[in-house]
C-alpha cells in the first residue's frame, strides 16, 4: 500500500469523478485506486466537486406522487443490490479487476503471443482496450509508440523502461510524446493491466505484421 | 488560493449552442432554511429506516438531482424515474455512507452519477474496493465536522473562481470534455480536502486492522 510511486494524472481521476471515462481506462483507474490511498482521496476530492455542482444546481419539480413512488421502490426492494464479494488481502488481483476477470490471477485465459509473451482482453464497451499481460522476467515488450493514450499499471513482479522502475501498484500514463521499451525486471514473470485508446504502434518489421492476427 | 485551473483550452471544441443556460449558480442559499439542515444527522436517521428523515432529504435533493441529470442531457421524463431510483439507492446504502470522507452531497453526486452510466450511457462501471467500517468502528466525529467545513470552504472556493473556468468545471462534470481535453493538472484548490480524506482514509484502515 505504500511502495506505489507511479500515480494517476489529475485529468484521468477528475473524468472518472464525473462519470465521463471509458470503461476500459476506468477499470484501471478503479484497480489503481483500490491499491493506492493517495489515488483514492485525490479521487473522493474530485468527487467533492460534483457534491458542490449538485448542491448548486437549479431545483426542478419532481411530479406530485414522487415521495410516494420512491417509497413503493423502496418496499418492493428494487434498489436493494446483492452484498458485493471483496477480494482476499493476498489477492494479485484488486475486486474490480477480479469482477472482469471472473476470479484471481488462476481464472485468467491467457493467450500466447510469442516469446513467453502472453495476454488476455477483457471485454469492455466502446473503443478503448484493456488487456492482461504476462511478460517473462528479464523479457523486453516490443518497441512501440503510440497515437492516443496508454495505462499500464503492475499487479504482479515489475518493469523498467526509460521512465523508471513500475513494482505492483505502480501507473504508467503514456501519450504520444513517450517511445519507451518496458522490460520486465529479472526473476519474476510481471503481470500487467494495460488500457490503449488506440492501436499501439511498433517499430520493429515482425511486430507490425503480427499486429493485425494479436489484436494489440 | 490557486485560482489558475489549468485545462488545455486548445483542444476544447466549441461551446455548443444547446450550452446555453447551463451557467453555474453562485453558493447563494436558494431557501433559507432546509439548507441549514443537518444532513448527515438525517442520513443517520434513515439507517435506522425513519421515513420521515427521509422525506426531508427527498425534499431537499430530489429536485437537485433531477436538475443535475437534465443539466447532463437526459430528458425530463427519464430525468424523474431516474431520481427516484437514486434516491431509493440512498434508502438502501444509507449504512455505507462514511461522513468522515464525503459530505451528503458529494455522497448523493456518486450515486446519481452511477445511475446516469448505467442509464444513459449502458455501460459497466469499474468501481474500486468498497472499504466498509467494521462493526464496531465508527467515524470519528472531529473528521466528521472538519470534512464538513472544508465542503463547505470548497464550495466557496469554487464560487470564487473566474466565470470561464467555472465554465470548464461544469463543462467536464456534465460531459462535454473528455479526459483528454482535461489538463494533467487540473489545479483546482483541492489540496485541503484532499488532506483531510487521507486522514480519514487512514484511520479508516486502522480500524480495519
Amino acid at each position: 500500500m505504500s511502495d506505489i510511486n507511479h500515480h494517476l494524472t489529475d485529468a484521468l481521476l477528475m473524468s472518472y469523478a464525473a462519470g465521463t471515462l471509458d470503461e476500459a481506462f476506468s477499470l484501471v483507474v478503479a484497480t489503481h485506486v483500490s491499491l493506492c490511498d493517495e489515488c483514492r482521496a485525490r479521487l473522493e476530492a474530485f468527487e467533492a466537486v460534483g457534491g458542490v455542482l449538485v448542491e448548486e444546481s437549479d431545483n426542478v419539480a419532481l411530479s406530485d406522487d414522487a415521495l410516494d413512488a420512491t417509497f413503493a421502490l423502496i418496499d418492493v426492494g428494487l434498489s436493494e443490490e446483492p452484498e458485493r464479494r471483496i477480494a482476499a488481502p493476498d489477492s494479485v488481483f484488486p475486486t474490480p479487476l477480479q469482477e472482469y476477470v471472473g476470479g484471481d490471477l488462476e481464472a485468467v485465459r491467457w493467450r500466447a503471443l510469442g516469446g513467453g509473451v502472453m495476454q488476455a482482453v477483457l471485454k469492455t464497451s466502446g473503443n478503448d482496450k484493456v488487456r492482461l499481460l504476462s511478460i517473462p522476467g528479464g523479457t523486453a515488450m516490443p518497441d512501440h509508440g503510440h497515437r492516443g493514450l496508454e495505462l499500464t499499471m503492475v499487479l504482479k513482479g515489475a518493469f523498467e523502461d526509460e521512465d523508471g522502475y513500475f513494482g505492483r501498484g505502480d501507473v504508467e500514463v503514456a501519450n504520444e510524446d513517450l517511445h519507451h521499451t518496458p522490460v520486465a525486471v529479472a526473476g519474476e514473470t510481471c503481470i500487467c493491466l494495460a488500457a490503449t485508446d488506440a492501436p499501439l504502434r511498433f517499430k520493429g518489421i515482425v511486430p507490425r505484421i503480427a499486429q493485425p492476427f494479436l489484436g494489440i | 488560493m490557486p485560482t489558475d485551473i489549468a485545462i488545455d483550452e486548445g483542444s476544447v471544441p466549441a461551446r455548443p449552442a444547446s450550452y446555453a443556460g447551463r451557467v453555474m449558480q453562485p453558493a447563494v442559499p436558494k431557501s433559507p432554511s432546509p439548507e441549514n439542515e443537518d444532513f448527515v444527522a438525517l442520513v443517520e436517521r434513515i439507517q435506522s429506516k425513519d421515513r420521515e428523515a427521509f422525506a426531508a432529504l427527498f425534499r431537499h435533493f430530489a429536485p437537485r438531482v433531477k436538475a443535475f441529470l437534465m443539466k447532463g442531457g437526459t430528458n425530463e421524463g427519464l430525468a424523474e424515474e431516474c431520481t427516484q431510483e437514486v434516491m431509493a439507492t440512498l434508502w438502501t446504502k444509507a449504512h455505507m455512507f462514511d461522513p468522515s470522507r464525503a459530505s451528503v452531497s458529494t455522497w448523493v453526486f456518486t450515486i446519481a452519477r452511477n445511475r446516469k452510466i448505467d442509464a444513459l450511457r449502458r455501460m459497466k462501471r469499474p468501481e474500486p474496493e468498497d472499504l466498509p467500517w467494521g462493526p464496531e468502528a465508527e467515524p470519528d466525529q472531529a473528521d466528521v465536522m472538519t470534512l464538513r467545513q472544508e465542503s463547505e470552504k470548497l464550495a466557496v472556493a469554487i464560487a470564487e473562481l473566474p466565470e470561464k473556468q467555472r465554465d470548464l468545471i461544469q463543462r467536464a462534470y456534465f460531459g462535454d470534455l473528455s479526459h483528454a481535453q482535461i489538463a494533467e493538472e487540473t489545479g483546482l484548490p483541492l489540496g485541503t480536502i484532499k488532506s483531510r480524506i487521507r486522514l480519514a482514509l487512514e484511520r479508516l484502515r486502522h480500524a480495519m486492522g
